[in-house]
This record gives C-alpha cells, sequence and structure tokens, in this order.
C-alpha cells in the first residue's frame, strides 16, 4: 500500500468531519454526553466504596487477655494474634494505658485518681481485613488460650456488609444500564451519521472501490471524533467532579463524608474514556457502515 | 467487450425472470444503444454487468471477467473496468468538480502527479475547464452529468454504460452528451446507452438492441429504433 494512498485516504478522513460539521458536532456531543453520565455514577460508587473502606477500617475488635497472665506472657500472645488470617494489625495495650485512656475520655482528672490499673486487663486492639468475617474471627481469637474474652460489635459488621452489598449491587446495575443506553444511543448517532452517506458509499462502489478504502475514512473519522468526545469528556467529568466535591468539602457534610480528588483516579479515567472513544468510534463506524458495502 | 449467453436471472424473492434466457456479445469499440419500455429488463442489464446482481444460469463474460465465477473480492477489479453515468448523475455533494472525478482516480491507486494531469484533462474533454473548484448544487443539470461522463471515463474504462443519461436533460444538452459519448467511443472505448427516446436514438446510425420482457426482441444495425414505447 503507497503511503500517498494512505495520506489521501487519512486526509478524506479529517476533509469529512468538517463537511459533515453538524453530524460532528451531534456525534461528539452523545459520546460527552454518555461518558459523562457513566462516569459520574462510577465515580460516585467509587467514593462511596471508599468512605465504606473507612468506616470499616476503624471498626475494632478488642481481645482481652486473662488477669492471672503477668505481662510479659501477655505480650507473647502477639504471634498466636497476628496468625489468624484476617487480622489486618493487632496493638498490644496494657492495663495502665487502657487506664489512661479510659480516664482520658473524661475531663475530671480527680475522678479516677484511686482506680488501680489492675482493675483493667491486658488487651489487643485489633483491626480487620475483611469485617464480613468478624464472627468467625472472634471464635478464632477465643481459641487462644490466653485470651479471655473477645469484644465485636457483630451487628454493626453485619450493618456494614449489607450496605455495601447494596450499594455494590445498585451501582453495578446502574452502571451496566447506562453503558447498555450509551451503546445503544452512540451506535444510532453513528447509524445516522452513516445514513445521510450511502449515497456517497454507492458511488464509491460503483467505481470500483474495495470495502476498506470505503471503510477506512469512516474509520479515521469515528476514531477522531471518539477521541474527542473522550477528552472533552474528561475535562467536562474533570469540571463537574471539582465543583461537586469543593461544594460537598466546603458545605455541612464537609466533616461527615471526604471525598476522592480527581487527581488519584484521573489517569485511569481518562484512559477509559479515551478507550470508550476509539473503540466506539472505530467500531461503531465500521460497523455502521457494513450494511451499505453489500452492493 | 460483454456477452450474455443464455442468461437467466431472477431477483431474490422474485418469481420471475428479469432477464429470461438472454443472449448478445457487445465487441470491444462498438456503440451500442439498448431500448425497451419500463420493466423489460434493461436496468437488470446493467445490474449483472456491473456485478450488482447475479444470474442464475448462463455464460456472463464482462471485460475478460468471469462474472458468473468471479470470487466477491474481484468485483472492485472488474467495476473498474467499467465507467458508469446515470440519469441522476450521483455527484457528491460535498466534493468539489474536481475532487468528485479525482476521486475515482484515488480508488484505482493513482499517484497524485497522475491524478494532477489527468483530471484536467478530462474536465477540459468534456467541456467543463475553469469549473474545478465548483460544487455539484452549483452548476446546471447538464454539466452535472458532463462531471459524471469525466469521472466514468477518467481511468480509461473499456466499456462505458449509460443508464437514461438523457433523463434530466433539455433536448440541446441530450443532443451534446449523445455526440460527447460518441466523441468518446471514437477514442476507443466501447459505450452501452440505455435509453427510450426515439428521437435521439434515430439520430445516430448505431447498433440497437431492443428488449421486452429480459428479452431481445430485435437487434440491429441500421440504427433505426423500430421498437414503439406504449
Amino acid at each position: 500500500m503507497k503511503s500517498s494512498k494512505i495520506g489521501y485516504l487519512i486526509n478524506e478522513g479529517f476533509k469529512s468531519i468538517l463537511t459533515h460539521g453538524f453530524m460532528s458536532f451531534a456525534t461528539v456531543t452523545i459520546v460527552i454526553a454518555c461518558l459523562v453520565i457513566m462516569g459520574s455514577f462510577s465515580l460516585i460508587a467509587v467514593n462511596i466504596s471508599a468512605m465504606l473502606d473507612e468506616l470499616e477500617a476503624s471498626n475494632e475488635v478488642v481481645a482481652y487477655v486473662e488477669e492471672t497472665l503477668p505481662e510479659d506472657e501477655a505480650r507473647a500472645l502477639q504471634d498466636d494474634v497476628e496468625y489468624i488470617s484476617n487480622v489486618s494489625t493487632a496493638q498490644f495495650v496494657t492495663r495502665e494505658e487502657a487506664m489512661e485512656e479510659f480516664a482520658a475520655q473524661y475531663d475530671d482528672d480527680t475522678l479516677f485518681q484511686d482506680v488501680e490499673a489492675s482493675v483493667f486487663r491486658d488487651r489487643y486492639v485489633i483491626y480487620l481485613e475483611d469485617i464480613s468475617l468478624m464472627a468467625q474471627t472472634k471464635a478464632d481469637l477465643e481459641g487462644i488460650p490466653g485470651i479471655a474474652k473477645v469484644n465485636a460489635y457483630l451487628e454493626v459488621a453485619e450493618g456494614f456488609v449489607t450496605v455495601r452489598n447494596v450499594v455494590s449491587a445498585v451501582s453495578l446495575i446502574l452502571v451496566v444500564v447506562l453503558v447498555v443506553v450509551s451503546i445503544f444511543i452512540m451506535a444510532n448517532t453513528i447509524k445516522l451519521a452513516t445514513y445521510s452517506r450511502r449515497e456517497e458509499i454507492a458511488i464509491m462502489k460503483m467505481v470500483g472501490a474495495s470495502n476498506w478504502f470505503i471503510r477506512f475514512p469512516f474509520v479515521v473519522e469515528g476514531l477522531v471524533l471518539g477521541l474527542l468526545g473522550g477528552a472533552l469528556g474528561f475535562l467536562l467529568e474533570w469540571g463537574i467532579y471539582d465543583v461537586v466535591t469543593n461544594r460537598i468539602m466546603t458545605g455541612l457534610m464537609g466533616n461527615l463524608i471526604s471525598v476522592i480528588p480527581f487527581a488519584s483516579f484521573s489517569t485511569a479515567v481518562l484512559a477509559v474514556y479515551l478507550g470508550v472513544g476509539v473503540v466506539v468510534g472505530a467500531f461503531g463506524s465500521s460497523i455502521a457502515i457494513r450494511n451499505y458495502l453489500r452492493v | 467487450m460483454v456477452r450474455f449467453e443464455n442468461v437467466s436471472m431472477v431477483y431474490p424473492g422474485g418469481d420471475q425472470r428479469a432477464i429470461d434466457d438472454m443472449s448478445f456479445t457487445i465487441e470491444d469499440g462498438e456503440f451500442v444503444f439498448l431500448v425497451g419500455p419500463s420493466g423489460s429488463g434493461k436496468t437488470s442489464i446493467i445490474k449483472l454487468i456491473t456485478g450488482e446482481v447475479e444470474a442464475n444460469a448462463g455464460e456472463l463474460w464482462v471485460n475478460g471477467f468471469d462474472l458468473r465465477h468471479i470470487r466477491r473480492g474481484k468485483i472492485p477489479a472488474m467495476r473498474r473496468t467499467i465507467g458508469v453515468i446515470f440519469q441522476d448523475f450521483r455527484l457528491i455533494e460535498d466534493k468539489t468538480i474536481y475532487d468528485n472525478v479525482a476521486f475515482a482516480m484515488h480508488v484505482v491507486g493513482a499517484t497524485n502527479k497522475d491524478i494532477r494531469r489527468r483530471v484536467p484533462y478530462v474536465l477540459d474533454l468534456v467541456g467543463l475547464s475553469g469549473r474545478e473548484k465548483r460544487y455539484p448544487r452549483e452548476i446546471s443539470g447538464g454539466e452535472q452529468q458532463r462531471v459524471a461522463v469525466a469521472r466514468a471515463i477518467v481511468n480509461s474504462p473499456q466499456l462505458l454504460i449509460a443508464d437514461e443519461p438523457t433523463g434530466n436533460l433539455d433536448p440541446a444538452r441530450s443532443l451534446e452528451l449523445m455526440l460527447l459519448m460518441d466523441r468518446i467511443n471514437e477514442m476507443g472505448t466501447t459505450v452501452l446507452v440505455v435509453t427510450h427516446e426515439k428521437e435521439l436514438v434515430n439520430s445516430f446510425s448505431k447498433r440497437v438492441v431492443a428488449i421486452e420482457d429480459g428479452q431481445v426482441i430485435s437487434d440491429g444495425m441500421d440504427g433505426y429504433y423500430s421498437y414503439e414505447i406504449e
């Protein structure tokens, strides 16, 4: 294949974007709209998931050591505790530290002056990998000789698991529905754009153009429009995300929830947007004109 | 050269033969009028020659290609040996006159140098010098049809087919176009003109093939359009 021919076909693709300005505009707009709607829902889901992670991580389990064990033996249980697979971190807390911590919760220092540290027990403050396995981990901890009692908020953990499952299911369904709707809309836009060109395709066939010769400029055109839609969609998404998160952070809810800054996943979002743009543009136009090539 | 030998063709889903056991030959360099009433099979013959539809029986050869056994991938190569013009011109509206002709050369892989040399020559041949930068909607019907002729002959096809080329033109423009086709024929291209304009046919002394109901009913060299259209 001569490079001049490829150059001509690429040039034809670009020219066609300009000569069919309105259709190009419509296609890019639809791609942007679909990407931003899909992307926004996905980003909301990602944020909710991150918030749940944070809340889950703060959900601790406390394992109390037998009162009769001296401190060195109590410390020696660390390995046994950490050996349990679901344990993420286990921090040993002495009775004295526990008392100080307890006393610190109250303003009046004199209140606990006479209290002996011995009324407290040595303990491990444990954070879990997966809070849905909390009940099992609690049982495992209780099975360790030297551990007297394990305090775990099973109901809270179950509540988190339920919320997470519901959020995951809802966001998955929403994203899938939006993806399907978006593909349908984009396919139809491309079909509409190529429908007006069927006469042109018929003329090309009549002159003896091979299928790839006809398809090539369309693919170039679709590729460029898809990339343009992806890039502009990304910028728009970025803007919307920043505006919305700023509102949230400076508003009343700012203390309650934290949002992930856009920069931390901007590369991934850009890659997905451009990827979707390329696939939809190139394959979409290629498939859409297939019907007109059968002459 | 075009050779039909006992060719029959039924459109997919149809039950009647659009072409019924038809035989005729057009030799290289000939100028032939193909005449007949609407629905007689004229358009079907063109579709068969250009490979838009396939014959169901018989032998069909066009410019050395055996169309009964041609692979689909070879059809573009076969079409490049044919130039076609239509009643409705079929120009690409958003390309200039120059580009409408040039793109037919791009299709066959011509170099830019050849294109820059050949397109102005052909546009001059059809009398459109100076119109290169216009768009189809900016020129008259007669001029548009000449653009179509330029596009059809720019790759020096062996065969030029014109399907009712004068249908949208007034008598003076029609005659001009026929004279142009005659000139192209004199330069060595085989010309097949499908028409039902009796006076036009009779003003040229050419071979006339008349068809009806998918069959050849007369084939004469006297250039007389004897067939009466209802």
